[in-house]
């Protein structure tokens, strides 16, 4: 493999982590109180609005049956809107935040029922406000539980900026499918491919051990 | 509770009703007429089994439920009808302790002393002592940096009570807190409760369905049944006058007062022809407990007695007992004139062939 390709495989790499960094980011800040408010507005809960729980419920939903390759095409004028172009790295970060934040809320949403039930009420008798309850209790207890969703998103949307190099993004995606595939280089092709496998796979440790720092629960399979 | 009137009470109920929508739209009420006062300092303990309403009563006190009807007040606040700015003033002069503890898991014994009190917004400086001082009184010195998972179920009702006392409440409410516990355990944190109750001054008001919880700390107690108050009183009438039929329920299981099964089946409502036993239920109280009033009964009277069952229990300080005895029905009355001209209680339960 000539030192040219490797130079590609390298940028690449860097526009794909560029790519699932800043979509991550955007989505978390947009996700986690989506996700918060999801968790804790059904009727009789904390902040008590099933009208708007049932709303952004649907709208979750929707955006979520969409297959992403149909979303990044059907969005391309929002995109032009924030971005200028729907080319490029950071075209394609808006159809991955898109992406992410109703994702993100959902894996949020689960991770805050996930914590007793008990320890709203010990909250509410201590007399704390539904603002101290879910900062406090709820999304301090959720953490362990966040951290895993938060992986398990990342590792979607590695996936899914390899799938905008099809339609104008930049990164490995894109070089797959004009080098490995266009062109017929199988090398470049399993460069690619090798390249995705080893960010899984760090990604999913570093999460799982960040997930497990947090976590201060008793081990669930000691003692068998 | 003994007093009639509410000012002077730490916790009243007054002729407090709680209904909720069923299924259907029909109302189940779950509360119903239940009035209720409760003295500074006094440790009351309600009993019932579960579904009765204790819990719902439980919680009107710091406002997690509210009355459908009547009125809750708790130091002098109706909390029925308080805001929530005015309730969460309220909930930090009541601290409450739950069954299962309710810790944070991601925080450690001194995190979850200092929730209560980072809620309040007490300065960094102030909580730190607050919270030192905190695990001296409940005894978890060396266990601070812990977390929940590392710790036993009685150390983790302590950290619960002193997460409780954190904002100096005057009323403390506790939520079944000894039944997840062994009983060794349950004895240690109902100490501990009597201690805080000594030194503080603070009233407790505890729900419970074990008698003998009530029996080794309560003051006083409420028993309730169907969403009622069945009977209330001083802990240690109750034990030796029961006049209802679940209060007596509830003490077979302590008092002995349960009749043995082999008597149970033949008992009679009315003395039959010929030779019987009548079966008494005899009750020691306060100094004539250890008496040996059956020998005397025997010596000086010449009455034979047979002894069923019983047993000699302490509520509080005061030692009493529960015997169950069958003697010749032809001098019953005799007999149990006797046994009350001696300070002891007597009740007919029936008689047996």
């Amino acid at each position: 493999m000539s030192a040219n390709l490797i130079w590609l495989l390298w940028e690449a790499t860097l526009q794909t982590l560029y790519m699932v960094a800043a979509s991550t980011v955007l989505g978390t800040v947009f996700g986690l109180p989506l996700g918060v408010f999801l968790a804790t507005s059904q009727r009789g809960e904390l902040l008590s609005s099933p009208w708007a729980n049932k709303v952004l419920g649907l709208m979750v939903n929707a955006t979520r049956s969409v297959p992403f390759i149909i979303l990044v095409v059907a969005i391309i004028p929002l995109t032009r809107a924030i971005v200028g172009t729907s080319i490029g790295t950071n075209a394609a970060i808006v159809p991955l935040t898109l992406a992410a934040i109703p994702f993100i809320a959902r894996l949020v949403e689960n991770a805050i029922r996930e914590v007793d039930v008990g320890l709203i009420e010990a909250a509410r008798a201590m007399g704390a406000t539904p603002m101290q309850i879910i900062t406090k209790v709820l999304v301090r207890e959720a953490r362990p539980g966040i951290a895993l969703g938060l992986t398990l998103a990342v590792v979607s949307l590695i996936g899914y900026s390899a799938m905008v190099g099809a339609v104008g993004g930049e990164g490995l995606g894109d070089l797959g499918i004009r080098y490995g595939y266009q062109r017929f280089m199988p090398d470049v092709m399993l460069a690619v491919v090798v390249i995705l496998i080893v960010l899984v796979q760090l990604v999913q440790s570093i999460g799982e051990w960040i997930a497990a720092r947090f976590d201060k629960r008793a081990p669930r399979n000691r003692g068998r | 509770m003994t007093g009639n009137t509410a000012a002077d009470a730490a916790i009243s109920f007054e002729k407090v009703g709680k209904a909720f929508a069923g299924p259907g739209g029909a109302r189940i009420m779950a509360l119903e007429d239940v009035t209720l006062h409760v003295e500074p300092g006094a440790i009351c303990g309600i009993i019932g089994r579960s579904g009765a309403g204790k819990s719902t009563l439980l919680r009107m006190v710091n406002g997690l439920e509210r009355p459908t009807s009547g009125t809750v007040t708790v130091t002098g606040y109706d909390v029925g009808r308080a805001n929530s700015t005015a309730l969460r003033a309220i909930r930090r002069e009541v601290g409450m302790i739950f069954q299962h503890f309710n810790l944070l898991a991601s925080r450690t014994v001194t995190g979850n002393i200092a929730l209560p009190l980072e809620i309040a917004g007490e300065p960094a400086d102030r909580i730190r002592a607050r919270v030192a001082d905190l695990i001296a009184r409940v005894g978890l010195d060396g266990l601070a940096g812990r977390y929940p998972a590392e710790l036993s179920g009685g150390q983790k009702q302590r950290v619960g009570i002193a997460r409780a006392l954190a904002t100096q409440p005057k009323v403390l409410l506790s939520d079944e807190a000894t039944s997840a516990l062994d009983p060794e355990t349950t004895q240690t944190v109902l100490r501990l409760l009597a201690d805080i109750n000594r030194d503080l001054g603070l009233t407790i008001l505890l729900i419970t369905h074990e008698m003998a919880v009530v029996r080794d700390i309560a003051s006083h107690m409420a028993v309730i049944e169907g969403g009622r108050i069945v009977e209330s009183g001083p802990t240690y009438d109750i034990f030796t006058r029961p006049t209802h039929p679940t209060t007596r329920s509830f003490l077979g299981g302590v008092t002995g007062l349960a009749l043995p099964a082999f008597i149970a089946g033949r008992l009679l409502d009315h003395r039959p022809d010929g030779p019987s036993e009548e079966v008494i239920r005899v009750t020691f109280a306060g100094n004539h407990a250890t008496d040996p009033m059956l020998s005397k009964l025997a010596v000086e009277k010449g009455i034979a007695s047979n002894i069923l069952a019983g047993a000699i229990e302490e509520v509080g300080p005061h030692p009493f007992g529960n015997l169950l005895i069958s003697v010749d029905a032809a001098r019953g009355a005799e007999a149990r004139a006797y046994l009350e001209q001696h300070g002891l209680l007597t009740e007919v339960l029936g008689h047996v062939r």
